[in-house]
């Protein structure tokens, strides 16, 4: 009896101090807090239970791509991309280096920008991701049946790939804009020459529909501007392409002042389709060039590196009808096209108001031939003939927008740091939520698409401050996940991001899930040092090469004694994981080892190169916990010196 | 030195009887006919016969069918050549990295299996290991008796484990 009252006060007490908390609760919540309006609830996925979308989030200077699951927040996987990637051995096994091949040769690292989605009719078809490289200008394709980078292709005459990788209605390109201009081709110059002598390369790269492979078709070489970002035209506007720029003062020195000189930069609205015929009927000039191309391949296992040679450039002016540019205030960051691909937002970092063209009215201003003057040969179109209209003092630093199903626009806004809510067409501000702190972007699943998908938005933050437990000056960078559905948004959930998180595509996830792939089938697997079963177990010398021809499966390696090494050989362990099961991979790693371990896919093939430096015997053993018996998963190879005359043996349990 | 020895026979009973405890609630009871100094005997020799023949001779029960898609399975016929050369190269391909036919080594011996098994034990448990193993009285003894290493479920259709079976049957 005694007990209950206590228990009975102390309930009371507790419910006493929650109801306090609430009315004192935290700067984003309205009265009553979490517990009254049940916002935990809302981004809570119980145990087992899946996510409804999959978020990808740009790594920014981890070069990769990192896989959550909203409403959670939870991460789910990193994909390596243009870095190393020591977790699965990715850009260190032979079978992946080839993936970071460039003509500047084999770099191993990149800032990973941009994530977009493949399309079909302009839908997100969950088929594949491409994502940018900033600093040397590469775009990469991942598939999502795999979750693996299956292409990249180095972008020649570009240098800060940064207005890329957009993908049109259909996927038929995806686009990677230069954001630097360098002189074109590269030559020796005096760089206070830059004016009127750089260029900047837009680079429509193709997709071939079945398998995704990429080719550049044609590169457009624009004045020398900065390219910020970019967007497809959707609907009515399919076939065009629109670029932001800064810099039109063409300055080399001194940027952030002597970049914002004028009061007006441009988008410039690109008609690819028209750019395409002319292609097609043989126009522009093929250009020296040298860029890798490395493609991987699922049957093989293996990546290939080709370097190419020559690239088609075409010179706007001589498609006339094909590029024109649309003045637009100030520096602008951003350039985004709502669902219906009638209005291109031009975020002007520096300026008060944001602005939105209209695709009708810039048709109806080149019909009419209505032109304020010209760049380089480029129309130039008047502001006002082309303005939809403005958004009057939203914030401060307006970066991005994107568009929920109900014709409303989200931008952020870095320097005010905040996500304004604001109408289409009536260009109201409908609402304004804080972020904590300097946004960069946000993402609505299904964003750069005609059927934006306007449950969730997430922003994308570069400070994170004290929103988590201190982990000394650094901190990972943020995400936070609003609610859109209603009038307001609320804010549901911070969330810690993995290197930068720059941009982000999100989608649904039940069109990914249901394609995704469990194994590599072992029937299929054709790499050419695959051992598909035990029988192809075996060691091989060719010279001062030793190939081992090795298998895994829980719990052992085959074979796990191996005699006949000698110093100074190049030992390659190749080794091929017999598991057919879901989720269950293999580790190698050896003692002294110069590149990274590995990790082996079920049914998969994969090498690792040790030079043994030291005469000794050496274990190697699987870095990956799968049963019990881990531990005993390991084996031993035997060094000789040089000119010892020990033959090749290898065996398991004395077989 | 004869100390230690107590002391290891004395922590081997200890083991045993903890598990014994576990069979017993999932009925199987077979550990009880090793006694502990053999057991360590046969992990420094692990070809030696004698073990093995005991191993495979406990567990014996036909009767038992396994959990699983397989319910009924006559397998008293004329040895089908074909299917068991199909079954051949299956077992080749996903089965021999813990299976030799000769002796009992990361797995079974399936040698002689049917003797020990009834037909639809050995398709279940092929098709369906995972469940098997958190079920089926004899795969539990099994798993523990092979030192803990869990069948690998390698996705082997029905069609092909009934290929299987049939090499199986040719093995003498």
């Amino acid at each position: 009896m005694k007990n209950i009252i206590k228990s009975t006060l102390l309930l009371v007490a507790t419910s006493l101090f929650f109801i306090g908390c609430g009315n004192n609760g935290g700067k984003e919540q309205k009265k009553g807090g979490a517990l009254e309006n049940n916002v935990a609830e809302k981004v809570y996925v119980a145990p087992g239970e899946h996510d409804s979308h999959y978020a990808f989030i740009s790594g920014g200077y981890s070069g990769n791509l990192t896989v959550y699951g909203l409403p959670s927040g939870r991460m789910f996987k990193e994909i390596p991309v243009f870095s190393q990637f020591p977790t699965s051995g990715y850009g260190y096994s032979e079978e992946t280096k080839p993936m970071l091949n460039t003509s500047h040769g084999f770099i191993p690292w990149g800032d990973s920008h941009h994530p977009d989605i493949s399309q079909t009719n302009g839908e997100i078809d969950g088929r594949f991701i491409f994502i940018n490289e900033n600093n040397t200008p590469r775009i990469a394709k991942i598939d999502l049946r795999t979750f693996e980078t299956t292409e990249i292709i180095e972008v020649p005459n570009s240098a800060g790939n940064h207005s890329s990788s957009f993908v049109t209605e259909n996927t038929e390109y995806v686009v990677a804009g230069t954001r630097f201009s360098v002189p074109v081709p590269q030559r020796d110059m005096p760089i206070k020459e830059y004016k009127g002598n750089f260029q900047g390369a837009l680079s429509f790269i193709s997709v071939e529909p079945e398998h995704g492979h990429m080719d550049i078709k044609f590169q457009i070489l624009m004045p020398g501007f900065n390219y910020d970002l970019s967007h497809p035209g959707r609907g009515a506007s399919h076939g065009w392409f629109f670029f932001s720029t800064y810099n039109t003062e063409e300055a080399s020195t001194l940027l952030e002042v002597n970049a914002s000189q004028n009061d007006k930069d441009f988008i410039a609205a690109v008609n690819w389709k028209k750019i395409e015929e002319y292609v097609n009927n043989g126009g522009g000039t093929m250009m020296p060039a040298e860029y890798a191309h490395n493609v991987y391949d699922e049957v093989t296992h293996t990546a290939t590196s080709t370097m190419k040679k020559e690239v088609r450039v075409v010179n706007p002016s001589e498609v006339p009808g094909a590029v024109y540019l649309l003045p637009t205030p100030k520096s602008p960051h951003g350039c985004d096209v709502d669902p219906t691909g009638e209005y291109i937002i031009g975020n002007g970092k520096l300026s008060a108001n944001l602005t939105v063209h209209s695709f009708t009215k810039m048709l109806d201003a080149i019909e009419n031939k209505k032109f304020a003057g010209d760049a380089y040969g480029i129309p130039i179109l008047n502001f006002e003939d082309v303005l939809a209209g403005s958004v009057e003092q939203p914030g401060l630093g307006p970066l991005h927008t994107e568009f929920d199903d109900k014709g409303n626009a989200y931008t952020t806004f870095f320097i005010s740091s905040e996500v304004v809510k604001w109408k289409l067409g009536t260009w109201e501000v409908l609402d304004r939520k804080p972020t904590y702190y300097s946004v960069g972007h946000l993402t609505i699943p299904g964003g750069n698409s005609r059927k934006p998908q306007g449950k969730y938005m997430f922003a994308m933050n570069k400070i994170t401050k004290d929103r988590y437990l201190p982990t000394g000056p650094e901190l990972e960078h943020s995400a936070q996940l609003y609610d859109i559905s209603g009038d307001k948004m609320e804010l549901l959930l911070d969330f810690p991001t993995h290197g930068e998180p720059h941009y982000a595509a999100a989608m649904e996830a039940d069109l990914i899930k249901k394609r995704s792939r469990k194994i590599y089938k072992l029937e299929e697997n054709n790499h050419p040092y695959a051992a598909k079963s035990d029988a192809d177990v075996k060691v091989v010398r060719k010279g001062n090469e030793v190939h081992i021809y090795m298998t895994t499966i829980r719990s052992h390696f085959s074979p796990d004694n191996i005699e006949g090494i000698k110093v100074g050989d190049k030992v390659y362990f190749h080794i091929t994981n017999l598991e057919q099961d879901f989720d269950v991979p293999h580790g190698f790693a050896v003692i002294g080892q110069n590149t990274s371990e590995l990790l082996i896919m079920p049914g998969q093939t994969k090498t690792s190169v040790w030079e043994p430096t030291k005469v000794g015997v050496w274990p190697f053993y699987c870095t990956d916990f799968c049963s019990a018996l881990h531990q005993e998963m390991q084996g031993y190879i035997r060094v000789s010196p040089k000119d010892s005359p020990i033959k090749l043996s290898w065996s398991l349990d004395g077989e | 030195m004869k100390h230690t020895h107590k002391l290891l026979i004395l922590m081997f009973s200890f083991v045993l009887f903890s598990c014994g405890n576990d069979k017993k609630n999932n009925q199987v009871d077979y550990s009880s006919k090793k006694a502990p100094v053999k057991k360590e005997v046969q992990k420094e020799k692990p070809k030696e016969a004698p073990a093995v023949k005991k191993e495979a001779m406990a567990n014996v029960d036909l009767s038992n069918k396994g959990i699983g898609p397989v319910k009924s399975l006559d397998i008293s016929g004329a040895i089908d050549q074909k299917l068991a050369d199909e079954g051949k190269e299956l077992f080749k391909n996903k089965c021999s990295a813990c299976h030799r036919t000769n002796r009992k080594f990361i797995g079974p011996n399936p040698t002689g299996v049917f003797d020990r098994r009834s037909p639809e034990w050995v398709m279940n448990m092929i098709i369906n290991p995972e469940e098997m193993l958190k079920k089926d009285p004899i795969a539990k003894a099994l798993l523990i008796e092979y030192n803990g290493s869990p069948m690998a479920n390698q996705n082997v259709s029905e069609k092909e484990a009934r290929a299987i079976v049939e090499y199986f049957r040719t093995l003498k």
